[in-house]
């Protein structure tokens, strides 16, 4: 007997690892029951998460749609359900639907083009998505650069991939900084948006930003100092969602939904929405 | 069109609800409401709106969207059957009619709302025409003709009769299987409707100005200084939302039966404080931003995104219902001069 | 009222001229005669200041977020709003200091649903002429005695005194107390037996929408979040998951304004279905009255009410009576 489809009836995933990247940030690997992906999605789409009972929120899918073994989501602690994914082992069953939202224009404007990353803290998780795509298809893009910050090392999201596998790959630089000084680290201090302006990019290329809201502006400020455009800075957004289709009402600003018509966006449609995220 | 003399109406009602679930505002205790009609009950034609408009038959308050069954670390879902009564809402007035086209637009586009899609194509909806509006209807503003309204099948009262006519495949299909009715000439209901035209002359809103409030007037409008003072008094209820034929915000939510873990959705409303609060804060912290989000959306970016149609029908039950008095009207008149420039 | 209205302008005008206070809370005039809306004016929008027998709000729950703001503002209070003001004086959620109170005389307030029950709709203007109603409609002129479209509450008036004020705009015209009985209903209900009580609140609950309008028009509800908004609490909800928590919304809340209800009626008039709320905390009130000895909540702003307070005399918890069973 066939389950009935509508997209709120969630599926199965199956958690394969648990990978603690910081104190406070946990990876989960998630597999459908029968092995594999639980759907395909695109680099910048979400899932709606939950645990029957505890709630159910939006996540940005971490892993590369290149990956069709599995799905990783990187999740910070911060609330109920954060809370309960935190303490749950290997084995666990969640629920998983999706995907949601629009995606980074891979495919399309990003094509070709040379790629700047910034990303501070949690805000890695949607755009290494983003990376491990656009290195599985190298040949289709030109220079990478990758700024990440972070509070401290160990908030560094990622760290070993980072090192072991961006840092060696061709045609890609990674500026790793973290906030204050720290023993066991040569690299360098200091916040992402002065880090931006310091290292001063030309504008020959595009820039993918996410982090925390007050990086995100100050970064798009650095990045206007630079002499950026805003058509050519893209940028993700999160608001409190319950439907993830445009139809629940919660995540409206302007004439946009951001679950639907977001959570990507290019700097310069942000800039049409009225100023309530 | 067909007929049948209202003496006898009940004699059709039971053809009907023979058939179908029949629900047709009733009165219980004082409230009109849409309620499910059996044999004996006595409908309230005459009311010319319900509490709750009939949005509530096709988007209910609350229902069971999925249930969970929690074992160790395993999941089981089980999703309900689509819902399959077939029925008739009788005595939808016009406002009401447009509401349902407004509630198309968001369920019915991709992805489908494949619970509110079976209601609609388990649904047959007759509307009745409007005798004696009221001064809190403005639907005219809107280009919602009362006296000629919308559905599957619409209705009228005049000279002791009741009137039908068929404007859907459905409603045709309906409409031939009440062997009770008999054949009328349109133009005897032609006294009735321009009587209720007469009237829509003298309504007090009836030209209430909507220049300039549309679906470009973002810029204009949002940064208002009217906000703060057309919300001051707001009490953050949902009144408004809850007996608006057009607002379809819904919150989705868990509640443990002990056996298993229902998943529901119940209406929500963005007058609520709680409405879009996340772990890491609120971006719309006090009750001005939320006032205003309920009139932008309804007055600029619902148009937006709908070829122009705004999500008010100008039923005015906001107007008669709101605790302290403040309303959609209030809001475009305020907002009127500033829309302009 | 229009005497009233004019004299409570001019005093306005001359609190808010001498510097005692610098801004009023009042009602502002609606589209048609019976809409007025709770508004706050100064010396420039002054005009807009309405007062007849169709303010209905009571601004007392506004004086909260009022009392919070810089500067006094001047509160006109009808009788009944007094006693909301003076238990929230006593809970300490209004600073008195910053609240100049003026009392202002009723004559009951009209429900414009009872209004349209009686046939009388399309209303365009409502003029007052002493204890009639004279309404202009779109279906032609009507008349009733604003003595058979009062609002509940005012069914049971607590008189025309103010409880606290300081200053009273003089009644010119006063209208005799209408008698009523309080408890007759809820007398009733405790007749009827656990099944017909059952079935009574069950039809009138049903009807609830869960808007929320009763709680937040509620002066005695002024928590800074309730324990309904509370995902945590497990009875969180919108709307009814089903009708036992339909029924608990309304119980839990008339449990938790036990003692400090002033009867003041908001809920019944602001329920978009005409449940009648003010049963359940009326049931309350009759069942203090008779334990605990007489108790009106907010006569007064400083004693302990019966429910938080110990004496000798306390009747026994076995003693408390259920209905009939």
């Amino acid at each position: 007997m066939g389950m009935r489809e509508d997209t709120l009836i969630p599926k199965i995933g199956v958690i394969t690892d648990i990978r603690k990247d910081t104190p406070d940030v946990k990876t989960f690997r998630a597999v459908s029951p029968e092995g594999g992906v639980v759907f395909k999605h695109m680099p910048g789409q979400c899932a709606m998460l939950s645990i029957p009972g505890v709630g159910e929120a939006m996540f940005s899918i971490t892993s590369s749609p290149t990956n069709t073994e599995f799905m990783e989501f990187s999740i910070k602690k911060c609330g109920c359900l954060t809370d309960w994914l935190h303490q749950m082992d290997v084995g666990q069953q969640i629920t998983i639907r999706g995907p949601y939202g629009n995606a980074f224009p891979v495919e399309t404007e990003l094509r070709g083009k040379d790629l700047l990353f910034i990303a501070g803290g949690i805000g890695l998780a949607p755009l290494r998505s983003v990376i491990n795509y656009v290195l599985h298809y190298r040949e289709n893009y030109g220079k990478i650069d990758i700024v990440y910050g972070s509070r401290s090392k160990e908030d560094l999201v990622d760290f070993n991939e980072i090192k072991n596998e961006w840092s060696n790959a061709e045609n890609v630089n990674v500026y790793l900084t973290i906030d204050r000084e720290q023993e066991n680290w040569d690299g360098h201090v200091g916040f992402v948006p002065n880090y931006v302006k310091e290292i001063g990019f030309s504008t020959d290329k595009t820039a993918l930003v996410c982090g925390p809201p007050i990086m995100i502006k100050f970064v798009l400020g650095a990045l206007g100092e630079l002499g950026f455009d805003k058509t050519q800075v893209y940028t993700t957004m999160e608001l409190r969602m319950k439907c993830g289709v445009g139809k629940c009402g919660r995540c409206n600003i302007g004439s946009k939904y951001v679950c639907k018509d977001g959570p990507v966006f290019r700097c310069d449609e942000l800039e049409e929405l009225p100023d309530e995220y | 069109m067909q007929k049948i003399a209202m003496d006898r109406i009940s004699q059709l009602f039971s053809a009907i609800a023979a058939e179908r679930a029949l629900y047709l505002p009733m009165k219980k205790k004082g409230a009109v409401n849409f309620g499910k009609w059996e044999e004996g009950a006595e409908a309230d034609l005459h009311a010319l709106h319900t509490v709750k408009s009939p949005k509530d038959l096709f988007f209910p308050q609350s229902e069971d969207l999925v249930s969970f069954k929690m074992r160790g670390k395993e999941i089981s879902v089980d999703a309900p059957d689509a819902p399959d009564e077939k029925f008739v809402v009788f005595g939808v007035r016009a406002c009401d009619a447009r509401g349902m086209d407004v509630l198309d637009r968001v369920f019915l586009s991709e992805p489908v709302d494949t619970y509110y899609q079976a209601r609609r194509e388990n649904g047959i909806v007759v509307t009745l025409s409007c005798s004696a509006p009221e001064e809190t209807c403005f639907c005219s503003v809107f280009g919602i003709d009362p006296a000629r309204p919308g559905g599957d099948v619409s209705a009228w009262i005049a000279d002791g009769s009741l009137y039908v006519k068929a404007l859907t495949e459905k409603g045709e299909a309906f409409l031939s299987g009440l062997s009770l009715l008999e054949a009328a000439d349109e133009a005897e209901i032609e006294p009735a409707v321009r009587e209720t035209k007469a009237v829509m002359e003298r309504l007090p809103l009836k030209d209430l100005d909507l220049t300039g409030i549309d679906g470009n007037a973002t810029e204009k409008l949002f940064g208002s200084e009217k906000w703060a003072e057309l919300s001051r008094a707001c009490l953050g209820c949902g009144t408004c939302t809850y007996v608006c034929p057009t607002c379809q915000c819904y919150d989705i939510r868990d509640f443990d039966t002990g056996k298993e873990i229902r998943r529901y959705r119940c209406w929500d409303s963005c007058m609520y404080s709680d409405f879009t609060r996340m772990a890491h804060g609120n971006p719309r912290k006090s009750q001005v931003e939320r006032f205003r989000q309920r009139f932008m959306h309804k007055l600029v970016y619902f148009p937006a995104n709908n070829d122009g149609m705004y999500s008010c029908v100008g039923c005015g039950r906001c107007v008669a219902k709101c605790p302290i008095s403040m309303n959609i009207v209030k809001v475009v008149k305020a907002l009127g001069s500033e829309a302009k420039e | 009222m229009q005497a009233v209205e004019k004299a409570i302008k001019e005093k306005a005008r001359a609190l808010l001229a001498d510097g005692t206070v610098d801004r009023v809370l009042g009602w502002e005039k609606g589209e048609y005669c019976y809409d007025n809306t709770p508004a706050v004016f100064t010396a420039e929008n002054l005009d807009s200041l309405v007062y007849n027998s169709f303010c209905g709000a009571n601004l007392s729950k506004y004086l909260i977020a009022e009392s919070k703001k810089e500067g006094r503002v001047l509160a006109l209070l009808k009788p009944c709003d007094t006693y909301s003001f003076n238990q929230l004086i006593k809970e300490h959620r209004i600073d008195r200091e910053k609240v100049y109170v003026l009392g202002i005389p009723c004559h009951g307030i009209a429900d414009v649903e009872k209004l349209n029950a009686k046939g009388i709709k399309g209303i365009e203007r409502i003029t007052e002429d002493g204890g009639k109603l004279i309404v202009q409609t779109m279906y032609g002129e009507k008349e009733c005695e604003l003595n058979d479209v009062l609002l509940e509450r005012c069914m049971a008036c607590k008189g025309p005194e103010h409880m606290v004020s300081d200053d009273v705009t003089e009644d010119s015209a006063p209208v005799e107390l209408r008698k009523h009985d309080r408890f007759g209903m809820v007398e009733k209900l405790m007749q009827m037996t656990p099944d017909e009580r059952f079935e009574f609140w069950r039809s009138e609950l049903s009807r609830c929408i869960r808007c929320n309008a009763c709680r937040n028009a509620c002066p005695a509800c002024s928590c800074l979040k309730c324990v309904f908004d509370n995902d945590a609490s497990g009875v969180s909800s919108k709307a009814n998951v089903d009708t036992f928590e339909e029924n608990m919304f309304h119980i839990i809340r008339a449990f938790h304004v036990a003692g400090r209800c002033t009867d003041c009626g908001e809920c019944s008039r602001v329920c978009p279905q005409g449940i009648p709320l003010h049963l359940l905390n009326r049931k309350f009130i009759h069942d203090i009255n008779e334990n605990y000895g007489e108790y009106q909540a907010g006569a007064d702003d400083s004693s302990a009410w019966p429910l938080v307070d110990y004496t000798q005399d306390d009747v026994e918890p076995g003693a408390i009576k259920g209905g009939k069973n």
